[in-house]
């Protein structure tokens, strides 16, 4: 419940060591990797033509979210946001 | 005859009695009844049961078949863990509230006619707007009234429809409707404001993150759920459904990226969950069927999860928002575990049941040649990886270090928490089981090679996005703020019409005040005082601005108003007046 400064003392969490973020986003990258070089090796099989494209459902992804991401800060916000108290006049 | 009683009367009447019994044993009550609830439900032949005439018609309490099976099984499964999860709740309030909501539920999805489906739709309202008040803050006040208001709305319109439909065509039974009447059309809107159909959503996102801590757990079951259930079976392949759910599925996913409070992020992928189902309903095929309600009972679990688990982070530091929360992975781990099994499951990774069923919904979107649907499905099955998969827990339980320093949840909501986590896996893992409970046979195999490669691809990268954007500064902070969405309608709107009619109508009782009461009756009360003299005043002032002639006017005015009080006039003065009235009413007359 409190919000104490956190002591010098305390057992640092795993993700407390930068070591320990970098470890996880290399393995993270190699799996992204690995998962696009499935596509080398594996055909897919979709009901669309399009599905059996190399990479597209990685592009698709990551391109969706891209846009996600810059429509809903760029566009979404500056229409929407307000003030907390907005609604309490 | 059979041995049990109607579906839906052990909840709602023992809920009623639950503030009769305090402590253990109304904790044990809680638990119980939806377990002895379950094993009646256990009891029931597939068939109408208790049927009774009404009016011209009858009301049937329990029809039971495939469709209401499978929502009386997720439901009775839903409400048990919601109760254990609440189990700390010393409220007669919320625990009432909270039973009888499930009941009218379960209640919902048994009734055979619209009658009977109609007074379960209200009581879900009455018990739902309870759950919100239970909060007692002055913002769960607002929102638990708007969401009253609006649930009204939407229950007079289903009325209305329900009662066109029975006077048009003679008969009460809830089944296959379709879009075509008006009368259809109004039980249509009328089950789209429960279903949070866009512009009718703004009271999900709106009190879900108002209510209590184990409300939402309970409000997030449901109300949506009933009426996906609703949908499913009176308007199967009702085209406008595909364009509404593919809406429903789209739009919420961006408020969810900017929205601060991680509840009402979680109200927004509610919907956008919702509207996969919309669309499986639409789409109307066995298999889009199947899809939408296999989903509807996956997401009942990782939704309630997920709640479960911010509503354990909310309950141990007092805050939910994005930007006061980080780091507590180290505080809270099993929670931190749970939360990302319902993300995994929410985002549908292989292994978890979200994608056992919304593979489902796409694939039929494929099999129909839908391919904008299908995009926008693809995209939203994204973007929900995106806001609720990753985000959720990134931001509650990693992220930067909040300082923030609590105990992990206490054990009856690990443990609800744990059963929900477990089931999400179990399902993902071993489908066949809910399969064979959906309402439509079904062979179909989620896991092929291809299948598993696409979504994992889909996802892996999403998390790339999510990450690169995150190390390049570019995802959005975290700020606090009120995002407006259509509730600004009534919320601001509403405010707007009221200030016009207090400037209209209030104007125009200001005025009439001034001029009829103030003045008007002032000036005609002084002049009734002395009606002769007064009049004598009048005329005479009119002859000295005529004539010119400054005749003593005070002097006249005085002996006007001495012979008034004494009423000393000539008689012939009196009588000339009689002649003149008598003439003006002969004329009139």
């Amino acid at each position: 419940m409190s919000k104490k400064p956190i002591s010098m003392d305390e057992e640092l969490g795993m993700f407390d060591k930068p070591e320990n973020v970098k470890r996880l986003l290399r393995i993270f990258y190699a799996c992204v990797v690995i998962s696009l070089a499935i596509d080398i090796f594996y055909h897919k099989h979709g009901i669309f033509t399009w599905e059996s494209f190399f990479g597209f459902y990685s592009v698709y992804g990551f391109v969706a979210c891209v846009i996600l991401v810059i429509v809903a800060k760029f566009v979404l916000r500056p229409l929407v946001m307000r003030k907390e108290d907005y609604y309490n006049d | 005859m059979i041995n049990a009683l109607p579906p839906a009367l052990i909840l709602v009447l023992g809920g009623l009695l639950v503030p009769f019994f305090k402590g253990r044993t109304r904790q044990a009550l809680l638990l119980l009844l939806p377990v002895i609830s379950f094993i009646n439900l256990l009891q029931l032949p597939h068939g109408s049961h208790w049927v009774y005439p009404f009016l011209s018609d009858q009301i049937i309490l329990a029809r039971v078949d495939k469709l209401s099976l499978i929502f009386g099984y997720i439901f009775h499964l839903v409400a048990f863990l919601s109760a254990l999860y609440a189990l700390h709740v010393d409220d007669a309030v919320q625990n009432v509230a909270g039973t009888v909501y499930a009941g009218a539920a379960i209640g919902a999805v048994f009734a055979g006619d619209m009658f009977t489906l109609f007074v379960f739709w209200e009581l879900l309202t009455i018990s739902a707007t309870f759950l919100i008040l239970a909060r007692r803050t002055e913002r769960a006040l607002g929102a638990g009234f708007r969401y009253f208001m609006v649930h009204v709305a939407g229950g007079l319109c289903l009325l209305a429809g329900i009662i066109m439909h029975v006077s048009q065509t003679g008969s009460a039974a809830f089944d296959l409707i379709g879009l075509g009447t008006t009368a259809s059309w109004f039980i249509f809107v009328g089950i789209g404001v429960n279903c949070a159909w866009p512009f009718l959503h703004p009271w999900l996102t709106d009190a879900y993150p108002e209510a209590t801590i184990t409300g939402t757990i309970f409000l997030s079951a449901f109300t949506t759920k009933t009426a996906i259930y609703a949908l499913a079976r009176a308007f199967p392949g009702t085209e406008e459904l595909i364009f509404i759910g593919g809406a429903m599925a789209a739009f919420p996913i961006f408020y969810a990226v900017i929205e601060n409070d991680l509840r009402r992020v979680l109200a927004y992928s509610l919907i956008n969950q919702v509207g996969f189902m919309v669309v499986g309903i639409g789409i109307g095929t066995a298999l889009s069927i199947n899809g939408a309600v296999a989903h509807a009972f996956n997401d009942l679990l990782f939704k309630g999860l997920l709640f479960m688990t911010m509503g354990a982070v909310m309950y141990r530091t007092g805050k939910i928002n994005a930007t006061d929360l980080g780091g507590l992975y180290k505080s809270m781990p099993w929670t931190c575990g749970f939360c990302i099994v319902g993300a995994a499951s929410i985002s549908a990774f292989p292994l978890f049941s979200g994608f056992v069923s919304k593979s489902m919904v796409m694939e039929a979107a494929a099999h129909g040649d839908m391919r904008w649907l299908w995009f926008i499905l693809l995209f939203a099955s994204a973007g929900v990886f995106h806001h609720a998969g990753i985000k959720i827990p990134f931001f509650a339980f990693y992220s930067h270090d909040s300082g923030l320093r609590c105990k992990e949840a206490p054990r009856h909501m690990l443990l609800a928490m744990g059963i929900s986590a477990v089931l999400c896996i179990l399902i993902g893992c071993f489908p066949q089981y809910l399969y064979s409970m959906l309402p439509y046979a079904t062979d179909y195999q989620p896991y092929s090679i291809s299948h598993v490669v696409a979504q994992s691809q889909l996802l892996i990268f999403s998390a790339l996005a999510f990450t690169l954007l995150l190390l390049a500064g570019i995802y959005p902070a975290e700020i606090r703020s009120v995002n407006v969405d259509a509730d600004w309608i009534y919320r601001k709107g509403g405010r707007q019409i009221y200030r016009f009619c207090n400037w209209a109508f209030n104007g125009i009782n200001d005025w009439a005040d001034r001029v009829f009461v103030q003045q008007f009756t002032k000036h005609l009360a002084q002049f009734f005082e002395e009606p002769g003299g007064n009049i004598q005043k009048y005329g005479h002032r009119l002859l000295v601005e005529a004539t010119g002639i400054d005749d003593h006017v005070d002097q006249v005015d005085k002996k006007i108003d001495s012979r008034s009080r004494s009423a000393a006039y000539p008689v012939g003065i009196g009588v000339f007046l009689a002649v003149v009235i008598l003439t003006l009413l002969a004329i009139l007359l």
